[in-house]
């Protein structure tokens, strides 16, 4: 079996290279690809760069506009926008990003997992599946959070929780496709368990289209994130989470539209950067998913 | 065509009754006292035990749950803990207001949406193209709460040309149509444009143009009808999910629907509202994807009734 595999890690690595070059090449994937990755730095460095401490209030400066030591101005308490939208990245961006992984982890396993069992397992989880997707998009997250109560890892939790059954259905159905090939019937014949033929041999061929998906649902796991912390329901204030500081800023709009914008800016760039970029990665990896 | 629809019926009662089954434990399941919520913090407890007596929430678990599936095969819902009025009476109430919302929004999205699909396609690699491309990108990627604040601010307080709050009244409801459409029309647009451009690569059309009938005859009249068809799908999709986005944009706007006394119920813990308004929300977004369905069987001969 290893002197059958090796030659085939040649040709992979070539292709992966040239994916990215390809995606390079594609003008929204470029883009996306950009967008996505400053977004993902500033949800490292952000608090470090910030030029204030995003906490901090300064009362003698209250809901101040654009100004030379503050670019995108002050809130309600004083405290530099800049330095919260900035700050703000290490929540939302991580946020979205925790929770469409976990949501394509948990979904996708148990997906290749019911797809590749059938039966009595097969149809009862798809039955779940059928039962979690009645509910309609943000509904089964505002549900979850406000069982869990507010905080980060509880918005993490239920916006992952709105990715599993989507993604469940999407690796059953490319299982259900790939397990009937002559691939997966040559190992079963050689005597491979199940757990190796998901793992070794399913996985590899369904992982295209979960990869590709989790990208372009980053972006509505982000609006989904921040839309709950907006209600209310998500991370809470004085944490500089974009949603919550756009809910904050409401109350202001006639005072100081910057407090506003900059959040909401910041969201739309990030979502922006997340649909173009699973876009691009549709068209390079997998153009049937195209829809 | 009878028996697909009665068969496509049957498979959504036990979705159904999963849902019921959800609900009911969900509700039970939300941290905080509905009684103690109801009477106040001041109260003293035989006040919040004779409120919990009231609610029925004195019995034990299997018994609220057997109260509960016997009012629902009664069409009951339960009396509202706040309103004092039956559940059903207080959701009809606000029911109106966000199918009116909804509706005009699904509208609005798929007339905006397809009419930009189709114009896109129509000039391809233009800069008409482009720029409804990205004109349906930001519209799918623009949060509806930020969406909503820039029109109002916009609107409502820079121009002063529309009310700031929703209202049922026509002007009102300009603002949130709007912002509730928009990603509705992102998505149509961008289908229908791919759908478009997908008919016109097919060979009937090359004949079509071969046979000598005019582009605006082959366009009109061979490939638009058909890129449509799937489009359908997207539009019905939508109309679901926009029913649940009411919950963000009502409450941006504060616009009494359904959305908003989700929200609204939530914070009262009232159990029997709850319970109701996820029953209607997912009952209707089922239904919507089962008539999707089924028109789309209807129209497209293709597709077999199997």
């Amino acid at each position: 079996m290893a002197e059958l595999a090796a030659p085939a890690v040649a040709p992979r690595a070539r292709k992966r290279a040239s994916v990215w070059l390809r995606l390079l090449r594609h003008r929204s994937g470029a883009i996306g690809l950009f967008l996505t990755s400053t977004f993902v730095l500033l949800a490292i460095v952000g608090p470090w760069i910030a030029p204030y401490d995003p906490a901090k209030p300064d009362y003698l400066n209250l809901t101040a506009g654009v100004q030379a030591d503050h670019w995108l101005g002050t809130d309600a308490f004083g405290r530099d926008t800049l330095s919260r939208v900035l700050a703000g990245a290490r929540y939302s961006i991580t946020i979205g990003l925790a929770a469409t992984l976990l949501g394509a982890l948990v979904g996708g396993a148990w997906g290749l997992w019911a797809g590749f069992s059938g039966g009595r397992i097969d149809s009862l989880s798809m039955r779940l599946v059928d039962v979690m997707l009645a509910f309609p998009g943000i509904l089964i997250a505002i549900g979850l959070v406000t069982l869990t109560g507010p905080g980060v890892g509880p918005v993490i939790f239920a916006s992952a929780v709105f990715g599993v059954p989507v993604f469940a259905r999407l690796t059953r159905a490319s299982t259900l496709a790939m397990k009937e090939r002559a691939f997966v019937e040559a190992a079963h014949a050689l005597g491979a368990g199940g757990g190796r033929i998901m793992l070794r041999h399913l996985l590899p061929s369904v992982i295209a289209p979960v990869i590709v998906f989790a990208t372009l649902r980053s972006g509505s796991t982000l609006l989904v994130a921040s839309g709950l912390s907006f209600l209310g329901l998500g991370v809470q204030p004085p944490a500089p989470e974009w949603g919550g500081m756009l809910s904050d800023a409401q109350l202001y709009l006639a005072v100081q539209p910057l407090m506003a914008f900059a959040p909401g800016v910041a969201i739309t760039l990030a979502v922006l950067g997340f649909n173009l970029l699973g876009d691009g990665l549709r068209d390079v990896l997998d153009p049937t998913l195209r829809t | 065509m009878t028996t697909y629809v009665l068969k496509r019926l049957a498979q959504a009662v036990p979705t159904l009754l999963g849902v019921v089954v959800l609900i009911f434990f969900f509700v039970r399941a939300l941290p905080g006292d509905p009684a103690r919520l109801y009477v106040g913090t001041d109260a003293d407890l035989a006040t919040v035990e004779a409120a919990r007596r009231q609610f029925g929430l004195d019995r034990s678990l299997p018994e609220q749950f057997v109260f509960y599936l016997r009012g629902l095969a009664q069409a009951n819902l339960g009396q509202s803990f706040r309103a004092r009025l039956p559940a059903s009476e207080v959701i009809v109430r606000h029911f109106r207001a966000t199918i009116v919302l909804a509706s005009i929004a699904i509208a609005l999205a798929t007339l905006l949406g397809v009419l930009l699909g189709v114009s896109a396609a129509l000039r391809r690699g233009s800069a008409v193209d482009l720029g409804i491309t990205t004109t349906s990108i930001l519209g799918i990627s623009t949060p509806s709460f930020f969406l909503g604040i820039l029109l109002i601010y916009l609107f409502a307080v820079e121009l002063r040309l529309l009310p700031v709050a929703g209202s049922v009244s026509p002007r009102g409801l300009v603002l949130p149509a709007a912002t509730l459409a928009a990603a509705g029309m992102g998505t149509i647009a961008r289908f229908a444009r791919s759908s478009l451009l997908e008919t016109l690569g097919n060979d009937y059309i090359r004949t079509a143009y071969a046979k000598g009938l005019a582009p605006r005859r082959v366009i009109g009249k061979h490939a638009i009808r058909n890129a449509l068809i799937p489009v359908l799908t997207i539009v019905g999709l939508q109309f679901g999910f926009l029913l649940s986005g009411t919950v963000i944009v009502e409450t941006v706007f504060n616009y009494h629907g359904l959305g908003w006394l989700l929200i609204q119920s939530i914070e009262a813990r009232d159990y029997p509202v709850i319970q109701g308004l996820l029953l209607v929300f997912s009952v209707q977004f089922v239904l919507i994807n089962l008539l999707v369905d089924v028109l789309y069987a209807a129209i497209d001969p293709r597709i077999s009734y199997g």
